[in-house]
């Protein structure tokens, strides 16, 4: 093993120590050093969009960001939304909305939504998807996906539907 | 798959990148963004020694106005950055849309403007827009500073100008017509484009006085092309230079069929996304 160092994460609010590789992708710190699944793998070179988590309030794709580079930034994963008892206001607008099937996307989808919700701006059904460009769902065909956000986004921005 | 093993290495400043850059001749790479390297290697494409982390300089991230009404970039801004710079769009409003191009907001998010003129994609907007924009790119080596104009810099497809032991420091922006146009063409929003032509045009007494013609995606480098420029200067845009310019433009690329489109189609794409591209800024410069 190569150079292993112990950094320190702040994922969700807490900050945890782990031991990793300078190569270890944040993405797999979070899921294997961390437990936290919801964050998804599919392509490892940045296409999918299934790793999207947010990075001081910022969607990046921890496949492409090193752990030992997250040191010192607020991470937030799918985890830091909510949990099955308590789904957050957004989580509440995919099950409405029947928004996923087989749930491979859905984490990196929500947290793609997430940053665009905080951004408190209205926004037409194109630009909703111009940003969901760079997350790939293979179930849903995307509308119900929209059709969550759009709801989610003008109930916040104060904006009509 | 995931990244061999290498080291890494936070730099505080320029100075230490390169001198860690000169002691591992070759076998270091730097790391800014790392939305083109990371790719790499995870794909085992590259296997350096040492990463070096370049992310966190803070000198690499101003925006500042310079001498002789220059705007200087830091190599650290990242596209995001560009986006919302008030600035920037006033005094050159094609980064703007260009940057709405590139990618899709979480690689916007993290990638730079010197990483992407270091990865020197030929489909890339950075390349072309340092072309079109008459840029000169500021670099620290072992042996000091210097500047390298655009046209000099991209040397072929991933392939710059940029010795082993070089960082770019920041893109220079001379003044520049304002009137711009760019269209580009992708598979998918967000994708690397198939071919896209930016154009920009300042007039005089209602003729054209200066025009900008650069094409991406369409060559081994991004494209200018002088021809059709020269030949603007001092008319109307019209049916008849705009068909000329639109020729020159099909004649000055040599792009490669793969699997998203064949030669002939990015040919014929070069054509039209800058005969879209001088529209567009035509009807700016005349208003
Ligand atoms: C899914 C996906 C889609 C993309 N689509 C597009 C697109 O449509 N258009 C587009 O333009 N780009 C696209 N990109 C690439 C993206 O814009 C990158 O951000 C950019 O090419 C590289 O910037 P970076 O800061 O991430 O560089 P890095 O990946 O960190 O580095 C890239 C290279 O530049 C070198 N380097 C970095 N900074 C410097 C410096 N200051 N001095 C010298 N060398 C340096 C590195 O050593 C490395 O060789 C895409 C990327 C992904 C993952
Ligand atoms: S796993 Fe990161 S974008 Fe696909
Ligand atoms: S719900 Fe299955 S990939 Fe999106």
């Amino acid at each position: 093993m190569l150079n292993r160092r112990t950094i320190t994460l702040n994922v969700n609010g807490e900050a945890h120590e782990l031991e990793v590789e300078p190569r270890h992708l944040l993405a797999d710190a979070l899921r294997e050093g961390l437990g936290l699944t919801g964050t998804h793998i599919g392509c490892e070179h940045g296409v999918c969009g299934a790793c999207t988590i947010l990075l001081d309030g910022e969607s990046i794709r921890s496949c492409l960001l090193l752990a030992v580079q997250a040191e010192g930034h607020e991470i937030t994963t799918v985890e830091g939304l909510g949990d099955s008892n308590h789904l957050n206001f957004l989580q509440q607008k995919f099950r409405e909305h029947h928004a996923l099937q087989c749930g491979f996307c859905t984490p990196g989808m929500l947290m793609t939504a997430t940053e665009l919700l905080n951004q408190r701006t209205s926004l037409t059904e194109r630009d909703i998807r111009d940003a969901l460009s760079g997350n790939l769902c293979r179930c849903t065909g995307y509308d119900h996906i929209i059709a969550a956000i759009s709801e989610a986004i003008a109930e916040t921005s104060g904006a009509g539907p | 798959m995931k990244p061999p093993p290498f080291e890494y290495f936070r730099a505080s400043n320029p100075e230490e990148a390169v001198a860690a850059l000169g002691a591992h001749g070759g076998n270091a790479k730097l790391i800014a963004g790392g939305q083109s390297l990371m790719p790499m290697l995870n794909f085992r494409l590259l296997e350096p020694e040492l990463l070096i982390d370049i992310s966190k300089i803070a000198s690499l991230k101003r925006i500042e106005k310079g001498s002789s009404g220059r705007w200087v970039i830091g190599a650290g801004v990242r596209h995001r950055d560009i986006l919302v710079s008030e600035v920037l769009g006033n005094s050159y409003p094609i980064l703007r849309a260009a940057m709405t191009h590139v990618a899709h907001v979480a690689i916007r998010n993290r990638g730079t403007i010197g990483g992407s003129l270091a990865h020197g994609d030929p489909a890339a907007e950075w390349p072309m827009l340092a072309l079109l924009l008459d840029a000169e790119i500021e670099v620290l080596g072992r042996s000091g500073q210097r500047m390298i104009e655009a046209k000099d810099f991209f040397l072929g497809a991933l392939h710059t100008s940029l010795s082993e032991d070089e960082i770019i420091l920041a893109i220079h922006l001379p003044p520049a017509p304002v009137a711009w146009g760019f269209f580009e063409t992708a598979r998918r929003a967000g994708d690397f484009a198939l071919a896209g032509a930016g154009v920009l045009l300042e007039t005089q007494n209602g003729k054209i006085s200066e025009a900008r013609i650069a094409l991406l995606g369409l060559g081994e480098t991004p494209i200018r092309v002088y021809d059709a420029e020269a030949k603007l200067e001092g008319e109307n845009l019209n049916s008849t230079n705009r068909a000329a310019a639109m020729e020159a433009a099909k004649a000055a690329c040599q792009p490669m069929t793969d699997l998203h489109a064949s030669a002939e189609f990015r040919v014929h794409l070069a054509g039209i996304m800058t005969g879209r591209s001088l529209d567009a800024a035509w009807g700016q410069a005349i208003c």
